[in-house]
């Protein structure tokens, strides 16, 4: 006859290799092995909504990592510009999101727009983390100090301190064309922002 | 004491059956010597693409019914740094295929977009001029029967002439030199250039 103990211990364990066996459907890039933390499915948003569309994009200036600083107002009048806020470095669907948007320049030529990516990681750590994505084309704006304040203007700072993954798409005048602060545990559709893109640039 | 091990025992059992499906799901990387799970692809509506892959079917296909010694097949992602450095690497493996009479219509080459709608594969191949069939998986049903692999992930099968198949390789990251890549699979396979 079976322990009680050594019974328990056997539920125990197939509990344990039931909830192992689940995991989240993402593909990992062979270039991050080893170095992506997975931070599990994470609460959908967790922040309140601050502006809208038709609304004047707030201006902010920010250092790159490139070492220069950027700020929204520089581009107006000249470009369509698209704001990607990641929640943050070294974490699974951010790390494939940019990477994406760095094959498609094209893209956003073809329809006088450019891209700006912000994250609240400090410049060594974005620094490290986009050299892995290779050469990307467009300027990654480091929101650490003061902490998220861009992010928090833009009304997408979550309550632990990380951006949400938001989308703005800001026409020539600095108006807000259109947004989506999207499901942090997912990747927006690509298509959604083309389309949205091709409007602009008609 | 004893309704309590009825208890556990009826837990263990209920357990076992609800974890078949789950575990079923979640299954090993298939490797060499395997047979490759059944990966169901649409025909591509494109006549060279359908021409290519030989295949007589109307809507859809298995990676088995491709007309072809040994198929290729790349998980990759567009999202993938790693994948993107390796496009022109595989562009140029199915060049070389394709200078070699021998070789040419004997070995095919696909590439299955792990988590990637139809928009999403159509960018990579046109960002990278891709010349072989692509194919959407954007809910990861494919990726998942395939162990959930990290991508760009290399499948070389082998088509047998009665329709069984086996695989050859089954590694994950670059093919390095395409030459050697070439070379080595061809001996591993056993195929003449002259065959």
């Amino acid at each position: 006859m079976l322990h009680k103990g050594k019974l328990y211990f056997i539920v125990i364990s197939i509990i344990l290799a039931l909830f192992s066996s689940v995991t989240i459907a993402y593909s990992l890039s062979e270039q991050f092995k080893g170095k992506i933390y997975s931070p599990g499915t994470l609460k959908p948003i967790d922040s309140i909504v601050k502006l809208k569309v038709g609304d004047r994009a707030p201006d902010f200036s920010l250092p790159a990592v490139s070492g220069e600083k950027i700020s929204l107002n520089q581009y107006l009048g000249k470009k369509n510009i698209v704001i990607s806020f990641v929640p943050a470095a070294w974490t699974p669907v951010c790390s494939d999101q940019w990477p994406g948007y760095n094959i498609i320049k094209n893209i956003f030529d073809k329809n006088d727009a450019i891209l700006i990516g912000i994250t609240v990681d400090n410049i060594p750590t974005l620094y490290a983390w986009t050299n892995e994505m290779g050469n990307l084309w467009f300027p990654v704006l480091s929101d650490f100090w003061p902490h998220g304040a861009v992010a928090t203007k833009y009304g997408v700072l979550r309550s632990d301190g990380v951006s949400e993954r938001a989308l703005f798409v800001i026409d020539k005048k600095g108006i807000i064309r259109y947004m989506d602060v999207h499901d942090i545990n997912q990747r927006p559709y690509l298509e959604v922002l083309v389309k949205e893109l091709e409007k602009l640039g008609q | 004491m004893r309704k309590n091990i009825i208890f556990l025992l009826a837990m263990f059992g209920c357990l076992l059956f609800w974890g078949q499906p789950i575990l079923a799901a979640n299954s090993t990387i298939p490797s060499e010597g395997d047979v490759l799970p059944e990966i169901t692809l649409s025909v591509p509506q494109n006549t060279n693409e359908k021409d290519y892959l030989g295949i007589k079917e109307k809507d859809a296909f298995k990676v088995s019914q491709i007309k072809a010694r040994i198929v290729i097949l790349e998980v990759f992602s567009m999202y993938c740094p790693y994948c993107q450095k390796e496009a022109p690497l595989v562009n140029e493996l199915y060049q070389i295929i394709n200078e070699r009479p021998a070789l040419k219509g004997k070995i095919k080459i696909i590439g299955i977009g792990a988590g990637n709608n139809p928009f999403e594969v159509e960018v990579f191949k046109n960002k990278y001029n891709i010349p072989f069939p692509l194919f959407p998986d954007a809910s990861f049903s494919i990726h998942k029967s395939v162990g959930e692999v990290r991508t760009p992930y290399f499948f070389v099968i082998k088509i047998n002439v009665d329709g069984s198949h086996k695989i050859l390789y089954s590694k994950t990251g670059s093919i390095q030199d395409p030459n050697q890549f070439l070379n080595s699979i061809l001996k591993i396979a056993g195929l003449k250039e002259e065959g």
